[in-house]
C-alpha cells in the first residue's frame, strides 16, 4: 500500500482526484476512467436521473483510500455460507473462505496474475457514469467468481463488505459469470465497523448463461453515517433466472442502480426490495430491466416504510424494445409514511416499443388506515402493536421473496433490533 | 355493569348525543333501536373511544372505572367489545395472530401469562364453530375478501375469543340474509351468561326475533326518549317512527 492520500478540499469541486493506492483494474481502462473523471463533475439535481438525491455531502467529503484494519468479531447471516470478507475495500483472507466447491472458481482481484486480470473490469462504454468512472479508476479489489457449466453450487457465497474509520473511500469491482445451467446463490452484505463519512462504491458485473440461475440478497445495513453507492450490470441469456432481493435497513446515504439487460428470450428477471428508514436516511433506488428479446417475465416489487426525517426514492424503469413482443412486465412500488417529515419520491417508468406485451406498473403512498388502527386497538392491541402489525404485513410482503431462511431470520433480527419490530 | 349519565358527544362542533342515560347490568341484553341519524352509531363509537368525538358532558362507569378516561385499547382490556358496523379490511395481517396478540396484550394487563399456542388453537377452533366461520377464513388476512355475512362473523368469532363482559352489537344484522343472521344471533346468545351484558344497537326488529332483549330503548334526537320491554320493538316495526319523531320533535 502506497501513502494514503486525503482528497484536498480545493479539489472536491472537481473528480480529478489523483488519488494513490494500488488499483486492480487494467490500466488502459484506468486511463479512460480518469480522463471521464477530470472532463466531468458530479451530477446535480438538474440531471433527471439525480433530480431528489444529492450528492454534495460526497464531494465535500475528504475521502481516502485506507488499508484493512482490525475489526470487531461479526457473525455470520449464514452459518454454512462460504464467506468472503472485504474490509475497507481489501480482501481479507484470514476471515475468508480458501475451499471452494469443485466447479467453480473464486479469486480476489488483488490476487490474479495480471495478465488474467487485465481482461476483466470493461464496462460498455455508453453505461459508463460518473459513480463507474471511479470504480473503474480506483477499485482496490473485487472478487471474480465462475461457476462452470451444469455445476450447482449448493452453499451460499457470501460477501460481505465492511468498512472501518472515518472517511474512508472503498470502490470494489466483483465479477460474477455463470456459465450455462450453473446455479448459485450469494449474500452480499453491508456493514461499517466503526467511524464515519465513509463512502463505499461497490459495482457487481454479472452474467448469467444460458438456463443458470442467479440470487442474490443485497443487505444494506450501514451506519447512519455512511454512504453507499451500489451499481449492478447484470446480462441475462436465454432461459436464465437473475433475482436480486435488496434489503436497505440502515445507511445515511444510499443509491443502488440496478441494470438488468435481458439479452435472451425465456428470461425471468425478479427485482425485489425493501427499505425501513428513519433518522435522516436518504435512499434511492433505480431500476432499469431492459428487455431487448421476446417471451420474458420481469417482476418488481419495491416496498418502504418511512419514518423521521428520513426520505426515499424510487425510480424503476423498464425498457421493451421494438419486436420484444409476449414480455409480462410488472412493476410495483409502495410506501408508507410513518412521520410528518418523512418522504418519499416515485417515479415508474415504461418505455415499449413492441405492440403484443402486458406490461403494469403501480406507486402508491400513503399513511397507515387510522380505521384498521382503530379496529385493532378497539380489540385490545396498543397503538404500537396495532402500527407496527400493520406495517410488518405492509413490509413483510417483500421479505416473504426471500428463500435464504438465514437471510429472512436475519432481517427480523435486525429490524426488532433497529426499530423494536417483531413478526409472528 | 355499565352506567351512562347525562352523555353529551359532538363532532365537528355538532352535538349528537344530547344527554343521554342507560344503566345496563350483568346479565342483561339491552336493544337500542331508532331512526337514522338518532345517534346509534355515535354512542358505540363514543363507548369504544373513537376519538373523532369530543364529550361536552355527563360521564360514563363501567364496571366501577371511568371509562371516558381509558384509551380505546383499555377500555377493550377491561372488557369492552364492540362490533363494527362496517369491519375494517386489513391487508396481509392475519386474523390469527393479530387475535393471539390481542389475547396476549389483554391478559399482561390483567397480569396473566400469555396463552399456549396450543390454547389458544384449541379456542380458535372451539370459537369459529360456534360462528360456523370457516376455519381457513380465521387464518386469513383480518376481514380481507370476506362476505358481508362472513365479516360480521368474524365479528363474533372475535367476542366469543375475547369474551368481553360488555359487548356492543352496531347494526350487526344490517346486510345479513336469513341464515347468516340466526348464526350470527345463535352466536351471542350462546356467548351470554348471568355476568356478561350486551347492547344489540339495531334499525330493525327482525333481529330481536333471535335475540330477545330484557329491554328496549328508543334513541332518538340524540336522547333515550322511550323505554320498555321487548313488546316495544314490535310496536316500532309496527307503527314506525313517525310517531316517536312527532311526540319528540324539537
Amino acid at each position: 500500500m502506497k501513502e494514503q492520500a486525503v482528497i484536498e478540499q480545493s479539489f472536491a469541486h472537481s473528480i480529478d482526484w489523483k488519488l494513490d493506492g494500488d488499483f486492480v483494474l487494467n490500466e488502459a481502462l484506468r486511463a479512460n476512467a480518469l480522463t471521464y473523471l477530470s472532463e466531468n463533475a458530479f451530477p446535480t439535481t438538474r440531471t433527471e436521473a439525480w433530480k431528489y438525491t444529492r450528492v454534495t455531502k460526497i464531494k465535500n467529503n475528504s475521502l481516502h483510500i485506507a488499508s484493512a484494519a482490525p475489526i470487531a468479531e461479526l457473525a455470520p447471516i449464514d452459518a454454512a455460507a462460504i464467506s468472503l470478507v472485504f474490509v475497507n475495500g481489501h480482501f481479507d483472507a484470514t476471515r475468508s473462505a480458501s475451499d471452494f466447491p469443485a466447479g467453480m472458481k473464486v479469486i480476489p482481484l488483488s490476487q490474479m496474475d495480471e495478465a488474467e486480470r487485465n481482461v476483466l473490469g470493461e464496462i460498455d462504454a455508453q453505461k459508463t457514469d460518473l459513480f463507474s468512472a471511479i470504480n473503474t479508476a480506483y477499485a482496490t479489489d473485487g472478487v471474480y467468481i465462475h461457476v462452470s457449466a451444469r455445476v450447482q453450487i449448493a452453499p451460499t457465497i457470501a460477501i460481505t463488505h465492511i468498512t472501518t474509520g472515518d472517511h474512508v473511500l472503498v470502490n470494489l469491482r466483483h465479477i460474477i459469470h455463470l456459465e450455462k445451467f450453473a446455479e448459485l446463490n450469494m449474500i452480499q452484505q453491508n456493514t461499517t465497523d466503526s467511524g464515519e463519512n465513509a463512502f463505499s462504491n461497490i459495482i457487481n458485473q454479472v452474467y448469467v448463461g444460458e438456463n443458470a440461475r442467479l440470487t442474490i440478497d443485497k443487505l444494506q445495513n450501514e451506519s447512519e453515517h455512511a454512504f453507499h453507492h451500489a451499481t449492478e450490470f447484470i446480462n441475462q441469456q436465454k432461459d436464465s433466472v437473475f433475482t436480486i432481493n435488496t434489503i436497505t435497513l440502515n445507511g445515511g446515504w444510499v443509491r443502488n442502480n440496478l441494470n438488468c439487460f435481458v439479452n435472451g428470450v425465456n428470461c425471468e428477471t425478479n427485482l425485489n426490495g425493501a427499505y425501513v428508514l428513519t433518522g435522516n436516511q436518504h435512499v434511492d433506488n433505480h431500476t432499469v430491466v431492459d428487455h431487448m428479446v421476446a417471451h420474458c417475465n420481469s417482476n418488481e416489487l419495491y416496498k418502504g416504510v418511512i419514518d423521521g426525517k428520513a426520505t426515499a426514492v424510487f425510480n424503476g424503469k423498464v425498457f421493451v424494445r421494438k419486436d420484444a413482443q409476449k414480455i409480462n412486465a410488472f412493476q410495483s412500488n409502495g410506501n408508507v409514511l410513518m412521520s410528518l417529515d418523512a418522504s418519499v419520491n416515485s417515479k415508474p417508468e415504461l418505455e415499449i416499443y413492441a405492440d403484443d406485451v402486458k406490461c403494469s406498473h403501480g406507486s402508491t403512498t400513503g399513511q397507515l388506515d387510522e380505521e384498521a388502527v382503530f379496529y385493532l386497538r378497539a380489540r385490545g392491541l396498543s397503538e404500537a402493536s396495532a402500527r407496527q402489525l400493520m406495517v410488518g404485513a405492509f413490509i413483510n410482503d417483500v421479505f416473504e421473496k426471500i428463500e435464504n431462511e438465514h437471510v429472512v431470520a436475519w432481517i427480523h433480527d435486525e429490524i426488532s433490533k433497529r426499530f423494536n419490530w417483531s413478526f409472528e | 355493569m355499565i352506567s351512562i349519565k347525562n352523555l353529551h358527544a359532538s363532532i365537528d362542533g355538532k352535538e349528537i348525543l344530547k344527554g343521554l342515560n342507560l344503566e345496563v347490568k350483568a346479565g342483561e341484553v339491552h336493544a337500542i333501536m331508532g331512526p337514522n341519524g338518532a345517534g346509534k352509531s355515535t354512542l358505540a363509537s363514543v363507548l369504544a373511544g373513537r376519538e373523532e368525538y369530543e364529550i361536552t358532558a355527563g360521564e360514563v362507569i363501567f364496571d366501577g372505572v371511568d371509562l371516558l378516561e381509558m384509551s380505546t385499547e383499555d377500555r377493550a382490556r377491561e372488557g369492552l367489545f364492540l362490533a363494527f358496523q362496517y369491519p375494517i379490511e386489513i391487508p396481509g395481517v392475519s386474523n390469527i395472530n393479530f387475535l393471539r396478540t390481542a389475547m396476549n396484550e389483554i391478559r399482561a394487563y390483567k397480569k396473566e401469562d400469555p396463552i399456549s399456542a396450543k390454547e389458544f388453537m384449541a379456542l380458535v377452533k372451539e370459537k369459529s364453530a360456534l360462528v360456523e366461520l370457516d376455519a381457513k377464513l380465521a387464518s386469513r388476512s383480518v376481514n380481507e375478501g370476506f362476505s358481508g355475512g362472513e365479516k360480521k362473523r368474524n365479528e363474533i368469532f372475535q367476542m366469543a375469543m375475547l369474551e368481553p363482559k360488555l359487548a356492543i352489537l352496531d347494526e350487526t344484522d344490517s346486510g345479513l340474509d336469513i341464515d347468516a343472521l340466526r348464526i350470527v344471533a345463535n352466536g351471542v346468545n350462546k356467548l351470554k351468561t348471568p355476568n356478561n351484558a350486551s347492547i344489540v344497537i339495531t334499525h330493525y326488529q327482525r333481529l330481536l326475533d333471535y335475540i330477545v332483549p330484557d329491554f328496549v330503548h328508543v334513541l332518538y334526537n340524540g336522547r333515550i326518549v322511550k323505554s320498555g320491554p321487548k313488546e316495544l320493538a314490535l310496536e316500532l316495526e309496527e307503527k314506525g317512527y313517525d310517531w316517536i319523531k312527532a311526540e319528540f320533535a324539537e
